[in-house]
């Protein structure tokens, strides 16, 4: 059975098998596939040399490198902190005001800002910074918080009722869901928002709402509903409205008193990256 | 020597006798490589923080992997600069010890998750989940607003735990008892907490997750488990560049 003989038709060499008849050619494999084949064996050798790769008992070969993708990134990162040194060093030095008022640093805080930004923030305030409902606008100058520099700043880094220590918090009862008030005194207390918004309502509803408006909202959204920065209590007067303008959403938000959260980034980002971040978001809303 | 290659006709005629070889060969490959991971010391790390799964973010889990999000999420934060510099610091094995199974994933049609906790309000995240593109114009991930309309089931959260024991998470048998409890206390707000915080740890959120406090809602369990996710391990005190966490 095992009997090399020459095939006639082509002239090869069979192996000596042989299934009922039928018998294998014994052709060479093609050399560039031996090759190929030689060259990855070798091409593993070396990198057994070189790089992490065998497990043993106590360890694994370390390789003749000392690669560790650990140390690398970390070697990457600290490059890219090089790289980034001297800007950065320049934002961590300066105050706010300083990096505000240098023309050059500014420019380059708001290129790390919008960088950032982008990534970040945009999910919820749009990528524009332009907000959604529930999601403040930050390209105008209307404010629920402090909207100075140092005040963007500190809402960065422990944000809105975040649960971080710091964080900035009020609540806006659920007037309604908790039972607050009646569900007709809420409805007389949203023709007393329309009216402090310059809109059409019902003159007497709006009558009855000035007590119950003076006991439960002053306090917050001060007399002539303009709003607290200190508390987050947003200007009623204005026509800028976090949860809709409309008579119907503008009840809602007294009957259930939604109080958005905001987390906070200082563990997220380190410092002169929250610096450029409240230089960009200050800029965008104008800078006032 | 020569003989031996010779021989092979012995295994090729007997099957049983090959299959028997073949798996003796396969399971080298398997000794060599898989074996070592369950006892060398490089490969488990000791990392402080990380804790079971509380059973809502359990329930929240199964939620996640009953709708195949990790089809499109990964949960692996690799250690290459872009990544870290986007989602944060590398994952840490460690720090997915308690998923039975992993959820590294393989695909990220989405941003990777592994960090997402704490990144976004519970709000968002029920925005989001509702009506994707509602805060995200341009994404194309499917609405899941049907989860804050289905009511979490809650008639086997004990057993969830009990399974869970059975492939090696630490939960204790006060754990399992109370598992149902802690369920309704971590979602709200207002429940007497201490016990607990006494078995998950002070850190664990307890909160209206899906803002309906009048149901527990699936919604409740998800949010909950995505806001959990990459807290567990406090990265300020962590040191990456020590020797023994550079492998």
């Amino acid at each position: 059975m095992s009997k090399r003989e020459t095939d006639e038709v082509t002239g090869v060499e069979t192996t000596g098998h042989e299934w009922d008849g039928i018998k294998e050619l014994d052709n060479p494999l093609p050399r560039w596939w031996l090759w190929v084949f030689w060259a990855c064996v070798a091409y593993a050798i070396v990198y057994w040399i070189l790089m992490p790769a065998w497990p043993g008992i106590n360890g694994y070969t370390k390789g003749v490198m000392g690669h560790s993708d650990r140390a690398q990134v970390a070697r990457e990162l600290e490059t890219l902190r090089e790289v980034r040194g001297e800007g950065a060093a320049r934002l961590t030095n300066a105050t706010l005001q300083e990096i505000e008022a240098d023309p050059d640093l500014q420019q380059y805080a708001l290129a790390v800002g919008q960088s950032v930004f982008g990534d970040n923030c945009a999910t919820c305030h749009g990528v524009g910074g332009a907000g959604a409902k529930g999601y403040p606008n930050l390209l105008d100058d209307i404010w629920l918080w402090d909207g100075t520099l140092d005040g963007i700043h500190q809402t960065l880094q422990v944000g809105i009722r975040s649960g971080a220590e710091g964080a900035r918090f009020s609540q806006m009862p659920a007037f309604g869901r908790d039972q607050l008030l009646t569900s007709a005194q809420i409805n007389d207390l949203t023709e007393l928002v329309m009216v402090l918004s310059r809109r059409e309502a019902d003159q007497e509803a709006v009558g009855r709402a000035r007590p119950i408006y003076a006991e439960q909202c002053a306090s917050c959204h001060g007399a002539a509903g303009l709003g607290d920065h200190t508390q987050g209590a947003p200007n009623l007067t204005d026509a800028e409205w976090l949860y809709g303008a409309s008579r119907e959403e503008i009840r809602t938000q007294i009957w259930s008193g939604r109080n958005g959260v905001m987390p906070a980034w200082a563990g997220r980002f380190d410092d002169e990256t929250l610096k450029a971040l409240a230089v960009y978001v200050h800029a965008n809303a104008g800078g006032r | 020597m020569k003989n031996i290659w010779k021989k092979h006709g012995v295994l090729e005629r007997r099957s049983i006798l090959l299959t028997v070889a073949i798996l003796v060969v396969v399971s080298v490959g398997g000794l060599v490589e898989i074996a070592p991971l369950f006892y060398l010391e490089s490969t488990i790390e000791k990392v402080k923080g990380v804790r079971p799964y509380t059973p809502l973010e359990l329930a929240g889990r199964d939620i996640y992997i009953r709708e195949g999000c990790y089809n499109c999420h990964s949960q692996m934060i690799r250690p290459l600069r872009d990544e870290v510099e986007r989602y944060g610091h590398y994952s840490l094995a460690a720090e997915s010890m308690y998923d039975h199974p992993f959820q590294w994933g393989s695909k990220r049609t989405g941003p990777d998750l592994a960090r997402v906790g704490g990144k976004y309000s519970d709000d968002w995240h029920r925005d989001h989940l509702i009506d994707p593109r509602s805060v995200v114009p341009e994404s194309v991930m499917p609405p899941y607003a049907f989860l804050s309309g289905r009511e979490l089931e809650l008639k086997d959260v004990q057993a969830k735990l009990a399974a869970m024991t059975k492939v090696g998470v630490p939960y204790t048998q006060d754990m399992i008892d109370n598992a149902k409890a802690d369920l309704m206390t971590q979602a709200d707000p207002f429940a007497p907490a201490r016990d607990f915080k006494g078995r998950y740890g002070e850190a664990v959120l307890q909160r209206d997750f899906d803002g309906d406090p009048a149901r527990l809602t699936e919604m409740d369990a998800l949010i909950a488990y995505m806001q959990m996710l990459g807290t567990l391990v406090d990265f300020s005190t962590y040191e990456a560049e020590a020797p023994e966490n550079l492998r």
